[in-house]
C-alpha cells in the first residue's frame, strides 16, 4: 500500500455491499472484489493500491453514503480537520 | 471551494438513529440500488449549497419510505402518493425553506398521479425527485405505470400487455405540458457520465429551490436490481438499452431567468389586527330599545314562503338581522329538499328570548305567504291564534282558517306600482311585519339598511327605506 | 361589533380564525362548501393560507403537512369527502398531529343526497380509518357553538396532539343565527418539540411508521393511554329539564334542538321529560348515561338521523339496566317535534 500517495480510493469494507458498481465504473480498473467476505457476508470491493487517478466515478456510482472515500490529488492530511 | 476528498456528504446524518435494528451505519437499500446513488447526490448538493439546515424532505411510500433515516433535514414521512400534497402545505407553512418531495414511480405516477400534476400546476415552490425504476420495488416487483412493454413483473407475469395494462407513462412529458413548472429534466444513473449529469440536474433544482423559483421536477432513470432480478451492473446496462429509448433524456422545461420568485404573505396573528382586518369592532354591542310588543308576538316562529326571486330568503334574513339588533335570539333556516326545485322557496325564522329549539317553523306563529302555492301548503300549519300575512297582489283565493289573524297586503303591488321596483318586496315585508307586531321601529330598520345592503349603491338603500315605510304605512292605514 | 348574523358554516371558520388557524385546505362538497368558501373569503384578509385542493385526499394530506409544520390547520367536508379523508386522518392520528376537521353531514350511503343526516357518526366517532385511534368529536347544535367549539377544537387538538372533529349536519351548517365572535387567541402553543421547521436546531421527524413490532405496540399504548385520559377529562354534555325526568330523550346536533321543543311541549302538559345531549361524542358521556337508572329515569329514547349509530353507544352505557328505544329519520328528513311526541305517547303512553 502507498498510503502517502494521492489520489487514492478507499473502501470502508464493512459498509460495502459488494454490488460491484464502483468496480464497473473505474476507468483504470484499480478496484476489484476481495476474495474475502466482510462482516455482512459480501465480497467487498478493494483498491489495488495504486493507479487511482481521482476521477471519483467509484464514489458517485456507489449507492452507500460512506462505503467509499476518494482522496483527491490535492488532498493534504495536514490541512484536514 | 475545491474538494480535496469525496466522502460521505454532510447532507446525511452521522448515525442513522431513526433506523430500526442494530445496523445504524448503512442504508436499508439493496446492493446496487439507484436510490442510494441519488441520495448521495442530493446530500452532497445540499452540503455544497449550504441548505442542509434549511431543507425539509418528504419521504414517500416505496423503498425510499425511509429516506428520512439518512437526510440531516427536517423530515416528514407521507402517505402513498401524497408527498406533493404534504410538500405543498409544508412549503406554504415554511415559504423560505427548500422542500423536497422524493418519490418512486408507483407513488408519483400511479396512486399519486393527480397530486403531482396538481402540485406542478399550482407551481408549488418544491423540488420533486422522481425515481423511475420501472417497477414497484418495496412491495416485491409489481408493475408500475413506467414498466416497459413486455416487461415481466409479478403482476405482469406474461409481460406488460399494452392492450390491457396501458403504455409506460412519461412523466416529464406530462409535467412539461403545464404552464407553471420552472424546471423539468430527465436524467439517468446508468453510468458515470450520466451520474455526473444527474448530479448537475440535482444541483440546479436545489439551487432554484434555494432561490424560491417554484416547481422543480427531476426524473431519474434508476435501477431496481432486486425487483428486476438482475445483478447491479447488468441493471445499469438494462437502463441504457431498454429504458433510454423510451424515456428520452434531456431538459423538458427551463424557464431560466424568467422563473418567478415565489413569495407568500405573512399571517396576521395579532388579536387586535385580526379583528381590524375582519371589520370586527371591539366596541360593545348596543341593542335598540324595544317598543311595546304584544305578548303573542314575543316568541315568533315565522315561515316565509313564495317563488324563488321574490326575496324569500332575504326577507327571512332581514327579519333575523333586525330582531338581532333588539337583542333577541334569532335563527334563520333555508328550506331543504325537493321544494327548492320548481321555483318555490321557503325559510324559517325564530325570534325570541331564551334558547331556540327546533329551527324549522313546522308550526309557525306567523306565515308570510308570497304566492298561492305557499298559502295552500302552509296555511294549515299555522298555530291557532297565529298570524297570516299574505301577498294579496298575487294570491287570488281567500284563506280558509277562521282561528287566525289575517292581513292581506299587496306586497308585490306596493313594490312594483308604488316604488317601481319589484326587488324591494323583502323590505315591504319587513315594514308590514313591524306594523303588525310592533317589534321593529321603521327608523331603526332604516338605520340598519346600509349594513344589510353592504356594498350596494345609496339609491338602492334609499329605495329600500321607502319600501319599509310603504309596508308599514299600508298596514297602519288598512287594519 | 362582535355580534353577527351568520351561517354555522361561516361561524366555524370565524372560530378557526380566532383560534389562530393559519391554513385551510379543502375541497367543495354540499353542504360543507360554504366552510371552504368562507375560509377563502376570510383567510387571505389575514395573510393566511387557503388552498382548494384537488381532492379530499389531497386536502387531508395538506393538513398533515401543515400540522407537521406546527400550524393550526383545518379542513372541512361532508360524507363522501370524509370517507376519502380517512387514510389521511389515520396518518395524522398515527403521527400525533393536531388538526381540526369540520364534517357537515349529508345523506348517504353513496352519493345519497345533500339533506341533513347523522350517518357519519360511526366513521367519525369510532376512528374511521385503519389502526387503533380515536378522534375527539365535538357536536355543536347552534351557530354560536359552531364558532366556539371550532375554537375549542383547536385547543383540544393541540392539548392532545390529535385530530378533532366538529361534527354537525346541514341544518346547523346552513342556518343563520346570532354569533358573538370570541376574542382571538393571544398566544399559540410552542410546538418545537415535534413540528418540522427546517432549521439548524430543529431536525424533527413527522412519521407514523414503527417497523419493529414492539415499538409499534409501545406507540399504540401511548396513544391508547392518551384516549383514556381524554375519556376521563374531556367529556361534555348538556342536560335540560333532567332533574325530575322520567323520560329522557337523547340526541345531538340539530336533532337535540327539536328534542328541546319536544321537552317543552311535554312539560307544558305536565309530563316529566328531559333532554340529555352529548356534546362530545368521543369521549362519550357514558358514565352520565350509566347513572340514568339511579336518577329514577324510566325510559330513554334516542333520536337520530341515522339507523341507530348513536343508540349503540347509549345502550353500551346503559348496559341493559333499562331498555332504551330508538327513533330515527333518514334521507334528509328531520323529524318534527309532534312526530317525536307521538312516538313517545305510542311507546310510553300508558305511563304519562
Ligand atoms: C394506500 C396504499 N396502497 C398500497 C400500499 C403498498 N405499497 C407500498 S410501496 C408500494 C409501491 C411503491 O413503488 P414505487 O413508488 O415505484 O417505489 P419503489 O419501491 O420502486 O422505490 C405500494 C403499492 C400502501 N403503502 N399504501
Ligand atoms: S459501489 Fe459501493 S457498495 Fe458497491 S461494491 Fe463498490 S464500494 Fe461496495
Ligand atoms: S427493491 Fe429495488 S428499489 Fe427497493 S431497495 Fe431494493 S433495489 Fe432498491
Amino acid at each position: 500500500m502507498t498510503d502517502a500517495k494521492y489520489p487514492r480510493s478507499e473502501v470502508n469494507l464493512d459498509k460495502c455491499k459488494g454490488c460491484g458498481l464502483c468496480i464497473a465504473a473505474c476507468p483504470k480498473k484499480v478496484l476489484v472484489f476481495s476474495p474475502k467476505l466482510n462482516s455482512k457476508g459480501y465480497h467487498y470491493a478493494e483498491y489495488v493500491g495504486s493507479g487511482c487517478v481521482g476521477c471519483g466515478n467509484c464514489f458517485y456510482n456507489c449507492p452507500e453514503p460512506d462505503a467509499i472515500t476518494v482522496y483527491l490529488r490535492n488532498y493534504d492530511p495536514e490541512k484536514e480537520v | 471551494m475545491k474538494k480535496t476528498m469525496l466522502r460521505k456528504p454532510k447532507g446525511f446524518v452521522d448515525v442513522y438513529v431513526h433506523k430500526a435494528g442494530a445496523e445504524k451505519d448503512r442504508t436499508h437499500y439493496c446492493p446496487g440500488c439507484g436510490h442510494g446513488i441519488l441520495h448521495k447526490l442530493i446530500a452532497e448538493a445540499m452540503e455544497d449549497l449550504d441548505i442542509v439546515d434549511d431543507t425539509i424532505l418528504i419521504s414517500p411510500v416505496g423503498c425510499s419510505v425511509f429516506a428520512y433515516y439518512y437526510f440531516d433535514t427536517g423530515n416528514f414521512q407521507a402517505a402513498h402518493g401524497r408527498a406533493p400534497a404534504v410538500a405543498t402545505a409544508t412549503s406554504r407553512a415554511n415559504p423560505n425553506k427548500v422542500v423536497i418531495s422524493y418519490q418512486g414511480d408507483g407513488d408519483l405516477a400511479a396512486i399519486g398521479g393527480n397530486n403531482i400534476v396538481q402540485a406542478a400546476n399550482r407551481g408549488e415552490n418544491i423540488v420533486v425527485f422522481f425515481v423511475n425504476n420501472a417497477i414497484y420495488g418495496m412491495t416485491g416487483g409489481q408493475m408500475a405505470p413506467t414498466t416497459l412493454e413486455g416487461q415481466v413483473t409479478t403482476t405482469t407475469p406474461y409481460g406488460r400487455n399494452v392492450d390491457t395494462d396501458g403504455y409506460p407513462m412519461r412523466m416529464c412529458e406530462v409535467i412539461s405540458q403545464l404552464t407553471a413548472p420552472t424546471y423539468v429534466e430527465r436524467v439517468s444513473l446508468h453510468d458515470a457520465p450520466h451520474i455526473r449529469k444527474t448530479r448537475a440536474a440535482v444541483r440546479k433544482a436545489l439551487q432554484n429551490a434555494k432561490e424560491r423559483k417554484g416547481f422543480q421536477f427531476v426524473e431519474v432513470l434508476s435501477t431496481c436490481p432486486s425487483g428486476w432480478k438482475m445483478d447491479p451492473v447488468k441493471s445499469m446496462e438494462w437502463v441504457k438499452e431498454k429504458m433510454l429509448p423510451l424515456y428520452p433524456l434531456g431538459v423538458y422545461r427551463d424557464k431560466g431567468d424568467e422563473a418567478r420568485v415565489i413569495t407568500r404573505p405573512v399571517p396576521v396573528m395579532d388579536p387586535a389586527e385580526v379583528w381590524k382586518k375582519l371589520g370586527i369592532s371591539a366596541e360593545a354591542d348596543v341593542d335598540f330599545p324595544r317598543g311595546d310588543v304584544a305578548d303573542e308576538y314575543k316568541k315568533m316562529s315565522i315561515r316565509v314562503a313564495g317563488f324563488g326571486g321574490q326575496g324569500i330568503m332575504v326577507t327571512g334574513q332581514a327579519l333575523a338581522s333586525v330582531a338581532l339588533e333588539y337583542g333577541y335570539n334569532v335563527s334563520w333556516l333555508p328550506s331543504y329538499g325537493p321544494e327548492m326545485r320548481g321555483g318555490t322557496a321557503n325559510c324559517s325564522v325564530n325570534i325570541q328570548d331564551g334558547t331556540i329549539g327546533a329551527a324549522e317553523a313546522v308550526k309557525p306563529t306567523m306565515l308570510l305567504a308570497m304566492n298561492r302555492p305557499s298559502l295552500e301548503k302552509f296555511e294549515k300549519t299555522i298555530v291557532p291564534g297565529g298570524t297570516l300575512i299574505y301577498n294579496s297582489t298575487l294570491i287570488d283565493i281567500e284563506p280558509v282558517r277562521k282561528d287566525i289573524k289575517i292581513f292581506p297586503v299587496p306586497i308585490t303591488g306596493i313594490a312594483d306600482d308604488k316604488l317601481g321596483n319589484i326587488r324591494v318586496q323583502s323590505l315591504v315585508n319587513i315594514g308590514a311585519y313591524a306594523a303588525i307586531t310592533g317589534m321593529f321601529k321603521v327608523e331603526d330598520v332604516v338605520k340598519l339598511l346600509p349594513k344589510l345592503f353592504k356594498g350596494k349603491k345609496q339609491s338602492i338603500i334609499d329605495l329600500n327605506a321607502k319600501a319599509v315605510k310603504a309596508g308599514f304605512d299600508y298596514v297602519k292605514e288598512n287594519f | 361589533m362582535a355580534r353577527m348574523l351568520m351561517k354555522g358554516n361561516y361561524a366555524a371558520v370565524y372560530g378557526a380564525a380566532m383560534a389562530g388557524c393559519t391554513a385551510y385546505y379543502g375541497y367543495p362538497i354540499t353542504p360543507a362548501s360554504e366552510v371552504a368558501e368562507s375560509a377563502a373569503a376570510l383567510f387571505p384578509k389575514l395573510g393566511r393560507t387557503f388552498v382548494q385542493a384537488e381532492s379530499e385526499v389531497a386536502a387531508i394530506n395538506m393538513v398533515y403537512g401543515s400540522a407537521g409544520s406546527g400550524q393550526r390547520v383545518m379542513t372541512g367536508s361532508s360524507g363522501p369527502g370524509i370517507s376519502l379523508k380517512m387514510e389521511g386522518i389515520s396518518y395524522c392520528a398515527g403521527a400525533a398531529l393536531p388538526c381540526v376537521i369540520v364534517d357537515i353531514m349529508r345523506g348517504g350511503p353513496g352519493l345519497g343526497n345533500i339533506g341533513p343526516e347523522q350517518s357519519d357518526y360511526n366513521q367519525v366517532v369510532k376512528g374511521g380509518g385503519h389502526g387503533n385511534y380515536r378522534n375527539i368529536v365535538l357536536a355543536p347544535n347552534s351557530c354560536q357553538e359552531m364558532c366556539d367549539y371550532t375554537m375549542l377544537a383547536f385547543e383540544l387538538a393541540d392539548k392532545y396532539r390529535t385530530p378533532v372533529f366538529v361534527l354537525t349536519d346541514g341544518v346547523i351548517g346552513q342556518m343563520m343565527e346570532s354569533v358573538t365572535i370570541p376574542e382571538p387567541v393571544k398566544e399559540l402553543p410552542d410546538k418545537s418539540d415535534y413540528a418540522v421547521f427546517g432549521t439548524p436546531l430543529n431536525k424533527n421527524l413527522v412519521n407514523s411508521i414503527y417497523i419493529d413490532h414492539d415499538d409499534l405496540e409501545e406507540w399504540n399504548m401511548v396513544l391508547h393511554r392518551k384516549y383514556q385520559v381524554i375519556k376521563e377529562k374531556e367529556v361534555m354534555y348538556e342536560e335540560y329539564m333532567m332533574d325530575d325526568a322520567e323520560i329522557v330523550l337523547v340526541g345531538y346536533g340539530s336533532v337535540s334542538r327539536v328534542l328541546r321543543t319536544v321537552v317543552d311541549d311535554a312539560r307544558a302538559k305536565g309530563i316529566k321529560m328531559g333532554l340529555f345531549r352529548p356534546i362530545t361524542l368521543f369521549p362519550f358521556p357514558a358514565n352520565e348515561i350509566e347513572a340514568f337508572p339511579e336518577r329514577g329515569i324510566k325510559h330513554v329514547l334516542t333520536v337520530e338521523l341515522s339507523t341507530g349509530q348513536l343508540v349503540d353507544d347509549v345502550n353500551l352505557a346503559l348496559a341493559g339496566v333499562i331498555k332504551s328505544d330508538l327513533y330515527f329519520r333518514l334521507g334528509g328528513n328531520v323529524p318534527s317535534a309532534d312526530e317525536i311526541s307521538d312516538k313517545i305517547s305510542e311507546l310510553y303512553g300508558e305511563e304519562k
